[in-house]
């Protein structure tokens, strides 16, 4: 469904993205794990067009998707949960949410979605009236997933959905990505720093190491791979 | 009153009457010359510094309890007077009086007061486009008046040209603002705050010097005359007859500008607005076109300005270059952060204190403006989210578990 090839990309003189290759096919989670600085967040961002790849091709549905704008690739489907969630803080959550069907016109459906989401989140139906910004880290998280599923997303790209959250609400979160993938068959494209938990949500897994794809298996592979179990999984 | 707090003012007035020694006391009379010392003046500056400086810790202890009360979470979320806005019991006869107090006006004052009115009028209509760009779409911009003077000199090179009426050139002009607001926004939309600022400042200043030098077209410093005031069907109108008309018209206006910014304030682009000040990363990752939005609330900003332009190059049926300075630009954004940003009513209500309070200072001759400046200090330090902070109406959804 999504395939990257051979993608360079810079900031200024720096590559940080060598020869960057991979695919994630339809009704799979695939996860991208690595340590800091990698360029797991700077695929994410090639693929969203925010950083336009210096060269290298990136196909959605058998579609050039390299030279389009921001907003241009989201209405083709693909929506970013973007890292450090970016709720607007003093929107409630219910316009939060509205604005995750910006690109949407059909009221009625809208109106359904936000049903489903808030029997998805019943906390969030019980906050639909507060602002985003009063939400702790777990909820604000949710609204960030539940945001971008109001867009009624082909394909979910997700940027360290664990960060900064209590390990009870990590769980909850991977529970949560589980479910939005096996309901609507939706691929899901992980980025990572939590590899444990990554590769057991996961069906494939690509391990980046200083801007390029070191090692591409399925997560239960990598999952028992010596090397992956040292440096990542601190075991 | 501690001794501490005795010895602090005791201090502070010392120190006004050092500072105030050259101006007011000493007097040079330059054509017997001699120097008058007035003592007793610093004795008056001393004492009421001394008196003054009790009264502001006071009101500053105030404020600091306030402050406390509200992180024990003792005050609601809404302000005083946020709650007063949302009392029917006094919202309704209040709008009734407030209505027939508007409808009376120009009948019970002078024409003067009614000038006056309209020109406050005028600027609640800018103030309220500069809080579509400033207010919601979080747009520093500091050469706003550039849209205003592109209206005024529409209408008036319209007329001069090609004979064309008010209310022809009342729509014309706004939609040459809103062009020039998407020529001057597509180069500068790309920046970001002080930058945006200092970049729209200088395009203010250029609309202003083309129209200053630029003779054959708009007559330079010399200005443009005989504009004339808008008509009704040809019937003609006395002085002050004509100045009861525009007033209505301007109130017309604001009515009117109210009411589309109070929609557009809960439309899915006013949000989308509020959205892009908040975080910009995030409204891209939702698929908002972030130039194009931008772009609009810039337009849209530009499009009451070249309205009320338009209404000013008729009220005062001259113009010239001097009357679209920077001190306008900063007059009109001083209107809306001193009424609150995003609120209308508060930028009502700055709008009409801030013009209205020069003019009826003018008792106070040559302490007006220090007076004025005196004022926006105060109300800074003691409402510093505006006179009425902003309330948005927020978008409720009612589902199934209403």
């Amino acid at each position: 469904m999504l395939r990257l090839r051979n993608i360079d990309a810079f900031y200024g003189k720096i590559q940080a993205l060598h020869d960057v290759s991979m695919d994630v096919e339809h009704g799979e989670i695939i996860t991208l794990i690595g340590a800091n600085g990698a360029g797991k967040t700077t695929t994410l961002m090639c693929i969203c067009g925010i950083v336009p790849p210096q060269s290298g091709e990136i196909y959605f549905m058998e579609k050039s998707i390299r030279n389009m704008n921001p907003h241009e690739i989201v209405s083709l489907g693909i929506c970013q949960v973007p890292e450090g969630r970016r709720i607007f803080p003093f929107l409630t959550v219910t316009e939060n949410l509205d604005m995750g069907a910006f690109l949407r016109s059909d009221t009625a459906e809208i109106k359904k979605d936000m049903d489903y989401i808030y029997s998805l989140f019943p906390i969030l139906a019980e906050r639909r009236h507060q602002s985003g910004g009063t939400l702790s880290g777990g909820e604000q998280q949710m609204l960030a997933i539940s945001r971008a599923i109001m867009s009624r997303p082909r394909m979910l790209l997700m940027d360290e959905p664990s960060l900064g959250l209590a390990p009870l609400f990590v769980k909850q979160i991977f529970h949560i990505i589980r479910q939005i993938n096996e309901e609507n068959q939706t691929p899901i494209f992980l980025v990572e720093q939590n590899a444990n938990m990554a590769l057991k949500v996961a069906h494939r897994g690509y391990v980046m190491e200083n801007g390029r794809i070191r090692l591409a298996d399925t997560a239960a592979n990598l999952l028992e791979n010596e090397e992956i179990k040292k440096a990542y999984l601190g075991l | 009153m501690s001794f501490e707090q005795i010895k602090k003012s005791l201090l502070v007035s010392l120190w006004f009457m050092v500072l105030t020694f050259p101006i007011m006391v000493i007097r040079v009379n330059t054509i017997y010359h001699t120097v008058e010392w007035r003592w007793h003046r610093m004795f008056g500056v001393g004492i009421s510094v001394f008196v003054l400086s009790f009264l502001w810790r006071y009101l500053m202890g105030r404020k600091e309890a306030g402050l406390k009360r509200k992180d024990r979470g003792e005050a609601d979320i809404l302000s005083r007077s946020q709650k007063l806005l949302h009392e029917p019991r006094f919202t309704r006869p209040a709008v009734i009086m407030a209505g027939a107090f508007i409808i009376a006006f120009p009948f019970i004052f002078s024409i003067y007061q009614t000038n006056i009115m309209i020109t406050a009028l005028i600027y609640v209509v800018t103030g309220l486009g500069l809080n579509i760009v400033v207010g919601l779409a979080g747009l520093l911009d500091l050469g706003y008046v550039a849209f205003y003077a592109v209206g005024a000199y529409s209408y008036a090179l319209l007329n001069y040209h090609f004979g064309v009426g008010f209310w022809i050139a009342l729509p014309i002009g706004g939609g040459i603002g809103m062009l020039f607001g998407i020529l001057l926004g597509f180069p500068v939309l790309r920046l970001r705050g002080d930058y945006l600022a200092i970049v729209t400042l200088g395009f203010g200043e250029i609309i202003r010097l083309v129209l200053e030098n630029w003779n054959a077209f708009s007559f330079g410093p010399s200005g443009i005359a005989n504009i004339p005031r808008p008509g009704l069907f040809g019937v003609d109108f006395s002085l002050r007859e004509a100045t009861i008309y525009i007033y209505f018209l301007m109130i017309a206006l604001a009515l009117f500008t109210v009411f589309v910014v109070r929609r557009l304030q809960n439309s899915r682009i006013g949000r989308a607005w509020i959205a892009l000040r908040e975080d910009e990363t995030a409204c891209q990752a939702m698929g908002i076109d972030k130039t194009k939005t931008k772009l609009s609330a810039f337009a849209m900003g530009a499009t009451w300005a070249g309205m009320a332009g338009v209404v000013f190059a008729a009220k005062t049926t001259f113009i010239n270059p001097a009357s679209f300075t920077i001190w306008e630009s900063i007059i009109i954004l001083c209107v809306v952060v001193l009424g609150g940003m995003g609120s209308a009513i508060g930028v009502i209500i700055g709008a009409l204190v801030l013009i209205l309070l020069p003019e009826y200072l003018r008792a106070f001759s040559e302490y007006r403006m220090l007076l004025f400046g005196a004022i926006l200090v105060i109300m800074m330090v003691f409402r510093p989210g505006g006179v009425v902070s902003e309330v948005r109406q927020t978008y409720q959804f009612k589902g199934k578990g209403d």
